[in-house]
């Protein structure tokens, strides 16, 4: 009986201790694609009616600039513009939580505080002629109040596309008049 | 806790930190160069670099990463993904020596790992191969 409880007890130690110290696992699936990938990239495609790809291009610069993202890298030959915001991350359902448990004197609990937004916009030649497409992908980066990263995703609300978009439309319109 | 029970413990914490890599190990990586290359390469039968690097940019896109930086002269695309974990992928597109075809190769770095996997390498390749072919007929 002793026997078979010290068996069980080492069993369970050593099942920890690969849980504990066992790597990470790499999601198999990570490049494949998915069935939803192409709804994705119609949400994420625009097709505009410019002369040229720079012009779209720095119509999207000016976009970019409208909300106060800077610009990190741009490469014209291949179409790209990468920028970045650092943004408030503050939720007030969160916040009303963490004050709830330390109310209930359950000490103070990590909220949302500050997020990096990063941002990829890319132009390419469309089918049609004398237009040009723009796609654009989101992600961001959520730290806590202790400075840990508390969240990292994409970014994939219909909504936030589709006004991003018609800022750049805008911005394109701008552009042309020159203001 | 018994006592045998707590020298397997310890010899497996020991097991386990001393089973980790040197720091120079760390940096230079360890496996054969030969071996890396094949499963991170794959050849098309195109020699329009934009070509390729502009699909490779929207391959990543559908694969929700976004492009950190490219440079078409030098044929380099980086890209990040972030969904819970964070991956790091860099892909080269340039010519090869026959002048008739490109070849790509992409790295892919998964949190602090790298990622070793060939059949993720593949289903990059794949999505690639796909793209390229999408890309020629236009679905948008």
């Amino acid at each position: 009986m002793l026997m078979k409880k010290k068996n069980s007890q080492l069993l369970t130690i050593v099942v920890l201790s690969i849980f504990l110290f066992g790597c990470q696992t790499i999601p198999k699936d990570a490049f494949k694609l998915k069935g939803s990938a192409l709804a994705a990239r119609q949400l994420q495609t625009r097709i505009y009616e410019t002369n040229s790809e720079l012009e779209l291009l720095i119509a999207g610069v000016g976009a970019l600039q409208d909300m106060g993202f800077n610009i990190d890298e741009t490469e014209k030959d291949l179409g790209l513009i990468t920028a970045s915001k650092s943004v408030d991350a503050t939720d007030g359902l969160q916040m009303a939580g963490a004050i709830f448990i330390a109310l209930l004197g359950g000490g103070s609990t990590p909220i949302d505080k500050e997020q990096k937004i990063r941002v990829s916009f890319v132009t390419g030649k469309s089918i049609q002629s004398n237009k040009y497409r723009s796609r654009v992908t989101f992600q961001r980066i959520i730290w806590n109040t202790q400075n840990q990263i508390s969240r990292v995703e994409t970014l994939s609300e219909p909504e936030l596309y589709t006004e991003f978009f018609d800022k750049v439309s805008k911005s394109v319109f701008l552009e042309a008049q020159g203001i | 806790m018994s006592r045998p029970a707590r020298y397997i413990f310890l010899i497996l914490i020991f097991a386990h930190l001393s089973g980790c890599a040197s720091q120079n190990s760390r940096l230079l990586a360890s496996d054969s160069q030969v071996q890396t290359r094949s499963i991170q390469t794959r050849s098309f039968d195109t020699n329009d670099k934009a070509l390729v690097a502009r699909n490779v940019i929207s391959t990543l896109q559908d694969m929700n990463f976004v492009i950190d930086k490219a440079d078409l002269d030098l044929g380099t695309i980086s890209a990040t993904k972030l969904s819970g974990y964070q991956i790091k992928m860099t892909v080269t597109v340039r010519t090869r020596r026959n002048g008739l075809q490109l070849l790509v190769r992409a790295n892919a770095r998964y949190n602090l790992e790298t990622i070793v996997d060939p059949e993720m390498y593949q289903d990059f390749f794949n999505a690639l191969g796909k793209s390229l072919f999408l890309a020629a007929n236009d679905v948008e």
